[in-house]
């Protein structure tokens, strides 16, 4: 059904194929649907568009403007671990800046960019609230917290796969 | 489900709720239930760890007949987390790590509590949780009883706790215009922010003639420093079932939503839980307790963007759109989502309505201000020592908050104001502490109620600074889809960072004042009409801090390009703790002699000013 090249593993593409199989027509599950294909590749690869397109039954242009207004949703390919440094203010000020240049300095990127196996990115934020802990980063989500540059590596070294 | 098997229940598991509630310890055979924290503050250190090891303990000693132990939603103390609760002891230890576990259940079995763990305050230990300066002075509605529920029997502690009685009253024994009566006569008001009257919005979409109507919950907590919304899911999601069920009877609903945040995984999972259970106990679903009522309950996750959490935008994502707002009118109870008379309201306004419905509108009417009524849920943080959720009855005052619950401001630093109402709020200076604190008298100091976050600053904050910030949110969070907002906010910001980089002129502030008046009267939605109350509240109370930006100088020390840090030859005593805490090295010296900083490299942050014990950093 489909002769443009790949855009995810088998098992992705699968999984998108059958989430597309259930949803076929029904244009108001077009945000469960993104949010799904999200959780499948990790970001919603362009051809996919195309595809959801056809099935709900909505223009390409529509799924675009949904995805873009939404923060959580992302056109790129994501990293398998995204590293999150708060740079808010308590975290600041108990020196979040050089917990940052010592994962940098690991990893040899600059906030944004990806390492090259795609295994890392760093990105930073304004706060997670979690002050008491302060400084905090996050790796997917797990929060660390009260870290010491001494701590990266060992932090970073336990995601080993 | 009926009455006699809602009573069955509530019989089999009184024991154990009493247990925890009323200390009564005759109707189990344990000896001791220990509570873990497992709100997202406290999971966030770990106390999913403490709440394992606490189990494997118990297991390993062969003690799993003498001492329970369970998780339950947030208590609301999250700056000391991880916390348990030790029943029926009404023991509270705070920042617990899993290598205190086996001494707490060692010290347990010997009759023992651990004075290191269990919270201090003024030189005072406290060995009940009831007795905390903290949690005395709360009065729990919204939040009532989730201490007492344990997460992994969520369902039967809430039946056990009269919940879904409010729900089997109304089907039974009221009619749609006695709930709606009920509820108006008990002054509930809207907790998401602009106070409208939940009984006349429920009233208003009753009266609409339609076939089907539906029931929103906004649980789209966007603040920053707000988190009752979430706590209040996790930690007691059936309050939130209940109640929209109620509502969906009085205003003739089949069909209800939760929109929840992207940002609140855990409250989605427990709240998926619990009305997959709901549906299991036939509590949802069709013909609740044998009567004509049926009601379905699904959620909608939103994607991150703040605007949804405006009603009119909140729907449009539901549909399946950019979640833009529309003009009002019409408003939801005629015209809502998909076109149908629609109810939207928020997490801790439904978390009342079950309250209410068992104790009469009396009970609730009689706490709080003349025109405020009931208890507000705050979510305090900040400069302030005891930052968490408290729960008081309106009409409390700023100071009784912050000094009373809170315990004061950290350092002995001095209260300079208090920030409610997130970006759409105002800054209220610490002269009007005194103010009891309702709806009308917030908007009278140039705030609002907003959600109930309230961060607390000191004497070192920068108000322009935190103008500044809060323009910033409104400007990232803009939807774009008027003018007034997404330009005029942004020339604000402009304005704003010229006057924190020092070059700001008296023109500018004109232009500034001018500017936030016009976006406030010209935006199409809340978002818009509000962003600009962080800049007039804070030009209103605190213009002299402007000026003085103007002129050079800030004196919270904030705003780097007015400020310079510099060590005092006389003072310093050459111990090197500015040296050793610099993050970029901008400290130079040797130890016995005096210290110098390299205006160059200083990145002003302020942590050597913050380790001198000998006030030899001079800010200026």
């Amino acid at each position: 059904m489909c002769n443009c090249d790949k855009f995810g593993t088998d098992e992705q593409e699968k999984s998108f194929f059958d989430l597309l199989k259930k949803n076929k027509n029904k244009n108001g599950n077009i945000m469960p649907v993104l949010q799904k294909t999200q959780e499948i590749f990790g970001y919603i690869p362009e051809v996919c568009i195309k595809h959801v397109s056809k099935t709900l039954n909505l223009p390409e242009s529509k799924i675009y403007g949904i995805i873009t207004f939404y923060s959580q949703f992302s056109l790129t390919p994501k990293a398998k671990y995204n590293i999150n440094v708060c740079l808010g203010t308590a975290c600041f000020v108990l020196g979040a800046q050089t917990v940052l240049d010592k994962v940098l300095d690991k990893l040899k990127v600059r906030v944004g960019q990806m390492t090259e196996d795609g295994k890392w990115i760093v990105t930073t934020c304004r706060c997670l609230g979690c002050c008491g802990l302060a400084p905090v980063l996050t790796i997917n989500g797990e929060v660390y917290g009260n870290v010491k540059i001494s701590d990266i590596d060992r932090i970073l070294d336990s995601y080993k796969d | 489900m009926d009455f006699k098997k809602l009573q069955e229940i509530k019989e089999k598991y009184k024991a154990e709720v009493e247990f925890r509630k009323s200390l009564d310890t005759s109707g189990v055979d344990y000896k001791f239930d220990i509570l873990v924290c497992g709100g997202a503050g406290c999971q966030s250190c770990k106390s999913n760890s403490v709440q394992e090891e606490l189990e494997k303990i118990v297991k390993k000693k062969k003690l799993s007949k003498v001492i329970k132990v369970h998780g339950v939603g947030c208590l609301g103390l999250c700056v000391k987390g991880p916390i348990i609760i030790i029943y029926p002891n009404d023991a509270l230890y705070e920042k617990v790590s899993p290598n205190d576990c086996e001494e707490i259940i060692s010290s347990l079995m010997q009759g023992k509590l651990i004075e290191r763990l269990l919270p201090h305050e003024n030189g005072k230990v406290y060995e009940r949780m009831r007795e905390l300066p903290f949690c005395k002075k709360q009065k729990y509605i919204a939040r009532n009883n989730a201490e007492f529920m344990s997460l992994e029997n969520i369902m039967n502690d809430y039946i056990a706790l009269d919940g879904y009685l409010a729900l089997y009253k109304v089907l039974t024994s009221m009619s749609q215009d006695d709930v709606i009566k009920e509820i108006t006569d008990s002054g509930l008001r809207g907790r998401g922010g602009a106070g409208f009257s939940t009984g006349k919005k429920w009233q208003l979409t009753k009266v609409v003639d339609a076939k089907d109507k539906i029931v929103i919950c906004n649980a789209d907590e966007g603040d920053p420093g707000a988190f009752m919304d979430r706590s209040i899911i996790e930690g007691n999601p059936h309050s939130i079932i209940e109640a929209m069920e109620i509502c969906g009877y009085a205003i003739g609903a089949s069909q209800g939503y939760v929109y929840l945040r992207a940002e609140y995984p855990l409250a989605g999972e427990r709240l998926q839980m619990a009305i997959d259970e709901a549906y299991k106990y036939g509590l949802l679903g069709k013909n609740i307790f044998g009567t004509n009522f049926s009601f379905d309950l699904e959620i909608k996750h939103g994607a991150g963007a703040f605007v949804c959490g405006e009603e009119t935008a909140l729907m449009r994502s539901i549909e399946g759109n950019r979640g833009e707002p529309n003009l009002k009118p019409p408003y939801p109870a005629n015209k809502g989502l998909y076109g149908k008379p629609t109810v939207i309201n928020n997490v801790e306004t439904f978390a009342n309505i079950a309250q209410i419905i068992n104790n009469g509108a009396k009970f609730y009417n009689s706490i709080g201000t003349e025109t405020s009524k009931g208890t507000k849920v705050f979510a305090i943080t900040g400069k302030i020592n005891n930052s968490g959720l408290i729960e008081l009855p309106m009409g409390t005052t700023i100071n009784e908050i912050i000094y009373d619950i809170g315990g004061g401001i950290p350092n002995n630093k001095k209260f300079k104001a208090v920030q409610m109402g997130g970006p759409s709020g105002g800054c209220i200076p610490a002269k009007y502490g005194d103010v009891p604190i309702d709806y009308e008298s917030l908007k009278e100091y140039g705030s609002m109620m907003g959600s109930g976050g309230m961060i607390v600053m000191d004497e070192d904050t920068c108000m322009v600074n935190i103008a500044r910030f809060f323009l910033e949110f409104s400007v990232d969070e803009s939807c774009g889809k008027c003018t007034p907002c997404r330009i005029g906010n942004k020339r604000m910001l402009e304005i704003l960072e010229k006057i924190c980089d020092g070059k700001g002129t008296m023109k500018d502030l004109d232009e500034l004042e001018k500017l936030a008046h016009y976006v406030s009267e010209n935006s199409l939605c809340g978002l818009g009409q509000c962003s600009p109350n962080p800049v007039l509240s804070t030009l209103r109370h605190f213009k002299d801090e402007y000026i003085e930006h103007i002129n050079g100088h800030c004196r919270g020390g904030v705003c780097k390009n007015l400020t310079k840090y510099e060590i005092d030859k006389e003072k310093c005593v050459g111990c090197s703790m500015c040296f050793h805490n610099c993050p970029v090295r901008a400290i130079s010296g040797e130890v016995g002699k005096k210290f110098h900083i390299d205006p160059n490299i200083c990145i002003k942050c302020g942590k050597c000013y913050e380790v001198c014990r000998f006030h030899a950093v001079k800010r200026s």
